[in-house]
């Protein structure tokens, strides 16, 4: 048996990492177990003259495209949206678009302001000591001020505007609807040994340059340095519980894949709002007969996605194409409700730069646009570098019936039982992404673009996993508490996404990071009596 | 066995058919069609994880031509071609793919689209500034953020 540590981490990822070093000063032993590697940024895409067609296949966002030996495989089948995500030493911001809003303070108060879903147990205001510092740790680059997004005060400036981000610009102003640079984790200037961008193309599938920021390269190196351990390739199969109803410890496959016992006094479970849920159903004991922490019935339940209404086009002008960050501008203009457009809640809007040639080519074939034969030429020389794109990232509200339960027969290569995902779009997002989509041809047509497509949604873009151990003040209602602690078990805490009692309408990752400082420091803070 | 000769020689010659009745070469552009032997070799030389699916979606096209594709006349050929784009699947989809990725990354292609021929890293690109004086109408209104309570 290992020697017991004092605090044992799930995941390695966003909040895992963060939850580390925060945890780290109080130096007690903390041990953190993610079941993939480190990475190896030599190893990323846009190394090679191949990188686009990497996006296909061992790059791909999808775990059960991309089958590496760290990926579990998720049955997907029965939802519109595909679970997007990425395992390893970085969890997921190794492979995201770096964009980075914050939810809004009206976000955490939506029964309250619009009569749906639930309030949430804290507020904007006590997270923003967290948000100030993951930005400082993380490194944001952005444009302070914005009139329609929460203050915040990016230390490095943002990312150029470059060619497209002037026509979406005057498009937005032509409509007099809001825009504004994106907060992003891109760094634009040198950063905390994170040299500055070059632009190397779409940021998702990992930045070889090391300018955009994934917990391996910011928080992890700091966490380590603080005393933190982290054991690579060891795969969780589920946490163990005492007598008394407290976590003991978690049994997991080591490296060897020989099966190992960790005992622990505190468990922090960090595996997103897919990993977390599949963790807990799997840890099922005579005491815990539905799974661990589930005396509510809600874990795994809950999920929400963010629908993503996704409307592109082609100006007669170059765009950035891959040349450039993804992302670079943001419009909360339809963010807030307006009970007149149909539906409660809003959405954030994204604006995407353009896409390299491989991506051009594929997209607009399968869309139809790019025809075969002699004409294929003429037609792929007015669409490629010329694209401009527009997404609703719409806000999910909390629904029992879109959830995450294990699957009976889909395993993955240690023979745990894989996630099963079962999810339908509402009516109330369907509203609000067809209100997306409109706006976003308005917007489109203003900058003067043609050849309008839609994905309606995204179908791989189940990036955000949230809702699915949700906090709050009541047992009968919540996992959590409002610091993050199981209301069943009381040395287990969930910091990731999971907690999320509503979704926001923008990308969570900032908002996960603060909320795992935020528990980290709920902790410390409590550290005398943290089991009472 | 290497990975192009897990395509049979007939699925290897259907291959450079459909691949130059998606992209065929050009004079005017001055490019080679996909059925160029340098983009066919780069094909064959990485379907790695794509080639069950490509096999089948050559079988697929195989079953609605009845013959080798090169002896049936234009006018049949586009019509096959059209019935496998409609009823191919992800199969079909895995081939146009596969085809385009290794078309769009040939050397002579890429200079033809005036890009330059080489990976993002390490050189990366310069991105300019762009007009930032169109942010001023944005800026000269009130805020505007939704309050809690």
């Amino acid at each position: 048996m290992n020697d017991p540590v004092d605090v044992l981490i799930i995941g390695a990822g966003a909040s895992g990492a963060a939850v580390a070093w925060s945890l780290a000063d109080t130096k007690m032993h903390i041990l953190c177990l993610d079941q993939g590697g480190w990475m190896n940024s030599s190893d990323y895409p846009s190394t090679g003259r191949d990188w686009e067609a990497k996006f296909y296949g061992d790059w791909s966002t999808s775990p059960n495209i991309r089958g590496r030996p760290e990926d579990y495989p998720i049955n997907d089948d029965n939802s519109p949206i595909k679970v997007v995500n990425f395992n390893g030493v970085g969890g997921s911001t190794v492979m995201y678009t770096a964009h980075w809003p914050r939810l809004h303070p009206s976000d955490f108060k939506v029964k309250t302001l619009d009569g749906v879903a639930d309030d949430w147990p804290i507020d904007y205001d006590a997270l923003t000591p967290f948000f100030e510092e993951n930005d400082r740790m993380m490194g944001v680059s952005g444009l302070s001020g914005d009139p329609r997004s929460p203050l915040t005060h990016p230390p490095m400036p943002p990312q150029p505007l470059g060619l497209s981000g002037p026509l979406i610009g005057k498009a937005m102003n032509k409509l007099g609807w809001h825009w504004w640079p994106s907060d992003t984790t891109v760094a634009t200037m040198d950063y905390e040994g994170r040299a500055r961008c070059i632009n190397l193309g779409h940021c998702t599938p990992a930045c070889a340059q090391g300018a955009k920021a994934s917990t391996d390269i910011t928080y992890w190196p700091h966490a380590i340095r603080a005393g933190v351990e982290l054991k690579t390739h060891c795969r969780v199969r589920e946490i163990l519980t005492n007598e008394h109803g407290m976590a003991s410890g978690v049994v997991y496959y080591d490296k060897d894949g020989v099966e190992q016992f960790q005992p622990a006094e505190v468990v922090i479970i960090a595996c997103n709002g897919v990993g977390t849920p599949r963790l807990l159903l799997n840890s099922v004991s005579g005491r815990f007969p539905n799974g661990l922490a589930n005396s509510s019935g809600l874990v795994g339940k809950n999920l929400m996605f963010h629908p993503y209404a996704q409307i592109y086009g082609f100006v007669k002008e170059p765009t950035d194409s891959n040349r450039a960050p993804p992302t670079c501008l943001w419009s909360k203009e339809f963010y807030d409700t307006d009970l007149s457009r149909g539906f409660v809640r809003g959405y954030g809007i994204q604006f995407g730069r353009g896409a390299g040639p491989v991506f051009e080519a594929v997209a607009s074939e399968q869309k139809g646009i790019l025809p075969w034969g002699a004409d294929h030429h003429r037609v792929f020389r007015k669409l490629n570098g010329h694209r401009l794109g527009v997404s609703a990232i719409c806000e999910d509200l909390p629904e029992e019936h879109n959830r995450v339960t294990l699957d009976p027969v889909l395993k993955d290569s240690h023979g745990i039982p894989a996630p099963k995902i079962d999810y339908t779009i509402s009516e109330n997002s369907r509203k609000m992404m067809a209100h997306g989509l409109a706006r976003g041809r308005e917007i489109l047509e203003a900058a003067g673009a043609t050849d309008l497509c839609i994905n309606d949604p995204i179908p791989w873009g189940g990036w955000h996993l949230l809702g699915t151990a949700r906090m709050g003040t009541d047992p009968a209602r919540s996992v959590v508490n409002e610091w993050g602690r199981s209301h069943d078990v009381k040395n287990l805490f969930i910091v990731d996404g999971s907690v999320f009692v509503t979704s926001g309408g923008v990308n969570p990752t900032s908002t996960i990071q603060a909320i795992a400082l935020y528990v980290a420091d709920q902790m410390k803070q409590r550290l005398a009596n943290l089991f009472d | 066995m290497s990975v192009s000769n897990e395509l049979t020689s007939a699925q290897r010659d259907d291959l450079r058919i459909v691949a130059a009745m998606i992209v065929p070469a050009s004079d005017e552009y001055k490019v080679p069609g996909a059925d160029d032997p340098a983009v066919q070799a780069d094909m064959l030389a990485t379907l790695g994880r794509d080639t069950a699916l490509v096999a089948e979606a050559l079988n697929h096209l195989a079953r609605l031509a009845g013959k080798p594709l090169a002896e049936l006349d234009p006018a049949r050929r586009d019509a096959v071609a059209e019935e496998f784009r409609a009823s191919g699947g992800a199969a079909a989809a895995t081939l146009v793919r596969v085809v385009l990725q290794c078309y769009y990354r040939d050397d002579r292609v890429l200079r033809s689209l005036g890009l330059e021929l080489r990976a993002p890293f390490p050189q990366g690109y310069t991105l300019e500034q762009g007009d930032w004086s169109l942010l001023d109408p944005v800026k000269a209104k009130p805020p505007n953020l939704r309050r809690a309570t």
